[in-house]
């Protein structure tokens, strides 16, 4: 495929073809105001060896090589990566494969998939899972989308607060300029997610709760499922961290039906904060109302097994708008991923996992209380935690950074009221070693 | 596909220009699909159903039914409360294809009985058509 720019012959072309004089002219119904009309404010072209030096630099600015322990996690997880990961992933049979429109030319890629929503079904507890969404934050607003289509005529949706600050902003923007309104619901004093009032709103479709939440808390799903299915109400729940679940009840056996998250932590670097995935599954009453790509298993004319992209007809390539989703592809190579570390790990070994990231948190715990820290939440954690230093955190913060630990994340700019309080994310990756330096330099 | 001379078009009953068709069965209608539109649709692979007690007007979409190649919206032909499903349906969906007249697919008490006059007849249905 060329991928030339079109000639000022085959533009002339195509503007007499569909009547207009000039591309300005083709332009006029885009707004003034939403037209670029100044000169592009771009820096002049560097050589290879320029551009190659200036991105080292922006890259040194970063803290996230290998040297430094970062105890920020807030939705995104450093985790070590097999190699079995990484080699198998990086094999261009997988990297440079698109959409398996067509299935005899894309078994191997459809088969991936295939794995990875069975995987991730065991995981999350659900009869269903699709091929994955953009993220975490889009796959929680088609979450409620779909709650809102199932419940066909409410047009609102409550979600909790503890929800990640960046996922709610996602949730608007999908939801209110389609005349849907959100309420939030608040946080208790354990940091758990408050329903108590849930039973006085009317017109709710769904209620989405995440679990971890934001704040590092462990919710109590079984009884939200409760609270929220005597009210007549859809259960969500979200997540940002799936390992949570090689430990925890999963929230499709705590009654959820639908459940969605960001997957980035199985086996991809957070880089600068993407690319990820979304994982996305509910109960089978509601395959249906799925939005995205969904691979199913089934058998040739000659009873071989085969793979296949199923009930497509949910898709917007046929379901015009009227269609689940405007999702029209998958983040097919972070999911492959996904399904690669889970099968790599195993159920035994993502439990192992988990319990290591829980021990390590319940370590850290214990030695900032022990330097004089308080938790500010008395919820159950499983990674994260919220905490309160005695005196201002900031040079303690500063000394630590000079030794190529960067402790926390200051939580203000997300949420005012917890302003000078400090979210600590501690994974595997973290050694005893720099727990302890953490808590003697806030003790010092 | 069958020829529009081939189409089983039975006279007890009215249709509608979106296929659909009543039938009315003591105090309440029945409505389901048209030979012409299982046949239009192919294999039936899933019937979305109303809820029993929704309230629908003239005209409404209540359902859907899905085949291996399209998505369509069911009208209703009169309107009224839902009374039964047939959820045999939702088992063997391929029932309206079998049998597009015995598998009905909601029942409905009507809400105004005369909207079932305003219906076209078998013969005004194919002139339809016939276009």
């Amino acid at each position: 495929m060329r991928y030339l720019p079109h000639t000022p012959e085959e533009i002339a072309a195509m503007l007499a073809a569909i009547g207009k004089s000039s591309l300005d002219n083709l332009f006029d119904p885009v707004p003034a105001d939403c037209r670029m009309t100044g000169a592009w404010d771009l820096p002049a072209a560097k050589s290879e060896w320029e551009l190659n030096d200036h991105l080292r630099h922006l890259a040194a600015t970063m803290r996230v090589d290998e040297h430094t322990k970062v105890l920020v996690g807030a939705g995104s997880y450093r985790h070590h990566i097999p190699e079995t990961v990484r080699s198998l992933a990086s094999r261009s049979e997988f990297l440079t494969a698109y959409t398996p429109y067509q299935p005899e030319m894309a078994q191997g890629t459809l088969q991936g998939i295939f794995e990875y929503q069975t995987l991730t079904a065991r995981l999350l507890g659900v009869d269903v899972v699709n091929a994955s969404m953009y993220d975490g934050a889009s796959a929680l607003a088609e979450a409620l989308l779909m709650g809102l289509r199932i419940a066909k005529k409410k047009k609102r949706v409550a979600v909790a607060k503890a929800i990640h600050p960046h996922y709610r902003a996602v949730v608007r923007a999908y939801l209110q300029p389609a005349g849907y309104e959100v309420v939030e619901l608040d946080f208790l004093a354990s940091g758990r997610t408050d329903l108590s009032g849930l039973a006085n709103l009317d017109d709710i479709a769904a209620v989405a709760v995440q679990s971890p939440n934001f704040f590092g808390v462990i919710e109590d799903l079984e009884a939200a499922a409760a609270t929220i299915h005597g009210a007549g109400m859809l259960f969500v729940t979200c997540f940002t961290e799936p390992l949570a679940y090689g430990l925890l009840k999963n929230p499709g056996s705590c009654g959820a039906d639908i459940v969605c998250g960001e997957g980035q932590s199985f086996g991809i670097a957070p880089s600068f904060g993407g690319p990820g995935l979304g994982m996305f599954g509910c109960k089978e009453p509601f395959t249906r109302n799925l939005p995205g790509r969904l691979v199913g298993e089934t058998k040739d004319l000659e009873g071989r097994r085969g793979y296949v992209l199923t009930l497509a007809t949910r898709e917007q390539h046929i379901r015009r708008e009227k269609a689940t989703s405007n999702i029209c592809s998958n983040q097919g190579i972070c999911a492959m991923t996904a399904g690669m570390y889970m099968a790599s790990l195993g159920g035994t070994g993502i439990r192992q996992l988990a319990r290591l990231n829980y021990d390590k948190t319940q370590y850290c715990k214990e030695t900032l209380r022990n330097a004089g820290a308080t938790m500010v939440f008395d919820g159950p954690v499983f990674n994260e935690f919220v905490v309160e230093f005695p005196t201002d955190f900031k040079p303690a913060y500063e000394r630590l950074l000079a030794k190529n630990i960067v402790a926390g994340l200051e939580l203000g700019a997300l949420y005012p009221e917890l302003a000078g309080r400090h979210l600590f994310c501690v994974t595997e990756t973290i050694d005893k070693q720099t727990m302890d330096t953490i808590a003697a330099e806030v003790g010092a | 596909m069958k020829e529009l001379e081939e189409l089983h078009l039975p006279d007890d009953i009215r249709y509608t220009d979106e296929h659909e068709w009543a039938r009315i069965t003591g105090e309440t209608v029945r409505i389901g699909v048209s030979d012409y539109a299982q046949d239009q649709l192919g294999d039936i692979v899933f019937v979305e159903l109303p809820a029993i007690g929704d309230s629908f007007g003239k005209g409404d979409e209540f359902g859907t039914l899905e085949s291996v190649k399209a998505v369509s919206e069911l009208y209703m032909p009169m309107s009224g409360e839902v009374v039964a499903v047939n959820t045999a349906l939702t088992d063997s969906p391929e029932l309206i294809n079998q049998e597009p007249y015995e598998a009905w697919i909601v029942e409905i008490k009507p809400a105004d009985r005369s909207e079932y006059e305003q219906l076209f007849s078998a013969a005004a249905y194919l002139d339809l058509l016939k276009g």
